[in-house]
């Protein structure tokens, strides 16, 4: 069963077609890779997926919803969850705060409660506390980075609290938006075992846009990529290696081992 | 590297000294820095300096409590709300209208005016907190994704518009006796409510200054007391609400990155209404607490509370919420000691040199700007 699709999904700038006529479909389970040059529309595509810019034309169905004209925060509430290219944390709050601010979809307690700290309410902020301090411990934050200031945290860490936030909404689909960016080759490894984890422990689907090619073709089922905004080729990880058109894109360019 | 590093400083330093040498004695003497005349009368009468601090403190504590909304509305996105000095205005005018329309103005029943007041306050916080709320969905909300300076410009309209609304609320008598037939552009008086109520009471011999007895030269009103008091309860309840409640972490995670917080699910648009809301409600508050504490009505009366508000903001680190009490308390001060020693008409000066020169030399503010980072 598709989780997600995508229909002729064209999103411009003015007169620039960032992405153009894309059909798009994600399957249940799946870990889908989607590749592309720089200013493919990769991340583009991630924006109109989440309500970020609302598209030009196209229809988007998600989990039975017509998401085409949700705003993001509904568009969070139906279950898609992303990290961004460059790390967007709320950085003069802890790391704890950050993954609670991520459960706040999920929350039911009355305004007056909050500030009075009633039972009921002291009861859900445990509770999300707890759930909080699990999600930090699954991604690989330690009990005693929990109340540092996100900000302080190195950059590895910082990628990985992302994550955590995004998990706190407790999504269906993570969209990862080239999380590997930045990190040297062990914290690399280390984030492709994790992102198996992703499916394999919390039963994921996952769309990851990546630049380092192992970390694409190691763990996608499918790889998609992008061109100037059009699909060009979709397939097997394979395959799509040995396709001409991805070879003359991208390629042959020579990122090919990087 | 490091040398030109110094030197720069150096010269930096320079220019502050020429900078506020020029202001102590060339613009100085005009505005009322007399040293020696100031050095004398502190010395005639020095517990004068104390009454300057009461003063100082109570309309510190008004200025506070308007600065939070030009933070506040700052902090999440980065306009400055022009209008919001305008707001505070209208919560004059609300408060005045509303206990004129109850009889309030006229009675002597405590029981009455008591309740009178507090109908007031409560009437003027909803009113300006939907004015404030509808001038960010009509003026704002379709500008921001526009370049910076549309916004400003509409912030400024709507400041016009609503100083022109005020122009002609003042000329309306058969609302508001007290207003007379002058016509709406003369300053209006806001009755002595406070006092009154507490002559009625006989309590401390029906004396406002509570510190009469003493027989020192110094007022403490009943009027300064409750200033400061509802100030204090306003400050610590949005304290609360902003650390405690999820909306309160939605509007910290909004000022802090917007996008991101849209991917956590926070309805932008609510957050943004509820931050015009807040801080609108806090203006009416503020209207009505410097009606009673001052005593005037005036159509342009937003004017001079929104710059020293707004300078109090930047002072305290626009963004930052604590700052903005901060730095509240320290213009009203600023302002208190001006009126008192320099010259009252020179007022206005010294607090925008003061704007000027924390945007010079310590623009982030006293603790520190808190704005999201630039994607
Ligand atoms: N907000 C925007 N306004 C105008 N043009 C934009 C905007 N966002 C992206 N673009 C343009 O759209 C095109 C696609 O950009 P996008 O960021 O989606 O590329 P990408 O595939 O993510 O690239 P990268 O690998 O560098 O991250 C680029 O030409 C970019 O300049
Ligand atoms: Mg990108």
């Amino acid at each position: 069963m598709n989780l997600f699709e995508a229909r002729k999904v064209t999103k411009m700038f003015g007169g620039l077609v960032a992405v153009n006529n894309v059909d798009f479909t994600l399957e249940k389970g799946m870990i889908a890779g989607l590749i592309g040059p720089n200013g493919a529309g990769k991340t583009t595509f991630f924006n109109s997926i989440t309500g970020i810019y609302p598209i030009s034309s196209g229809e988007m169905n998600f989990d039975g919803h017509d998401i085409t004209k949700l705003k993001p925060f509904q568009i969070t509430a139906l279950g898609i969850a992303r990290t961004f290219q460059n790390i967007r944390l709320f950085s003069n709050m802890s790391a704890m705060e950050n993954v609670l601010v991520g459960q706040h979809v999920r929350l039911h307690s009355t305004l007056i409660g909050q500030i009075t700290h009633s039972a009921a309410t002291m009861k859900e902020e445990a509770n999300a506390h707890a759930k909080a301090l699990d999600m930090l411990e699954f991604v690989g934050l330690r009990r005693t980075d929990a109340e540092v200031t996100a900000k302080n945290l190195s950059y590895g860490l910082q990628r990985r609290l992302e994550i955590a936030r995004a998990l706190a909404t407790d999504p269906k689909l993570l969209l990862l938006d080239e999380p590997t960016a930045g990190m040297n080759p062990n914290e690399t490894l280390d984030l492709t075992s994790f992102i198996q984890r992703l499916r394999s422990d919390l039963g994921l689907t996952i769309l990851l846009i990546e630049h380092h090619m192992r970390v694409v073709m190691g763990i996608s089922d499918r790889v998609s990529v992008l061109d100037y905004g059009e699909k060009i080729a979709e397939g097997l990880p394979a395959d799509v290696q040995k396709d001409q058109r991805v070879v003359e894109a991208y390629l042959g360019k020579g990122t090919v081992t990087k | 590297m490091e040398t030109t590093k110094k030197k720069n400083f150096n010269l930096r330093s320079l220019g502050v000294l020429v900078l506020v040498l020029y202001i102590v004695f060339l613009i100085g003497p005009i505005a009322g820095l007399d040293v020696p005349t100031i050095a004398a009368s502190i010395k005639a009468n020095p517990l004068q300096l104390i009454q300057f601090l009461i003063i100082g403190i109570s309309n510190g504590a008004i200025i506070a409590i308007i600065a939070l909304g030009y933070t506040m509305v700052y902090g999440i996105i980065e306009l400055i709300n022009f209008a919001h000095g305008d707001v505070y205005m209208i919560g004059v005018f609300t408060s005045l209208t509303v206990l004129s329309l109850t009889g309030t103005l006229n009675s002597t029943n405590p029981v009455q005016i008591v309740l009178g007041l507090a109908f007031a306050l409560i009437i003027a916080i909803v009113v300006c907190a939907s004015l404030n709320a509808t001038i960010e969905r009509l003026a704002y909300r379709r500008l921001r994704n526009a370049p910076r300076l549309a916004p400003l410009i509409s912030a400024i309209g709507m400041s016009f518009i609503i100083e022109n609304i005020g122009l002609m609320w003042a000329a309306q008598a058969w609302l508001v006796p007290s207003f007379g037939t002058t016509g709406g552009a003369s300053q209006k008086v806001f009755p002595d409510m406070l006092s009154a109520l507490f002559k009625a009471t006989g309590f401390n011999g029906g004396d406002v200054n509570l510190l009469v007895a003493s027989g020192l030269p110094l007022r403490l009103t009943v009027k300064d007391i409750l200033v400061i008091v509802l100030a204090v309860a306003l400050m610590t309840g949005l304290y609360l609400f902003v650390q405690r409640t999820q909306l309160g972490k939605a509007m910290r995670a909004t000022a802090q990155n917007r996008d991101a917080a849209k991917m956590l699910g926070i309805d932008i648009d609510l957050v943004i209404t509820a931050t015009f809301l807040i801080g609108g409600g806090l203006a009416g508050a503020a209207g009505l607490m410097a009606g009673l504490y001052n005593n005037t009505a005036w159509w342009f009366m937003g004017f001079r509370a929104g710059l020293q508000a707004f300078t109090a903001a930047v002072l305290g680190g626009i963004g930052n919420i604590t700052g903005a009490m901060l730095g509240g308390f320290l213009i009203g001060l600023l302002a208190s000691f001006s009126d008192g020693y320099l010259n009252a008409r020179w007022t206005n000066a010294w607090v925008f040199a003061t704007l000027v020169l924390i945007l010079l030399f310590r623009p982030t503010g006293l603790l520190g700007e808190q704005v999201g980072q630039k994607a």
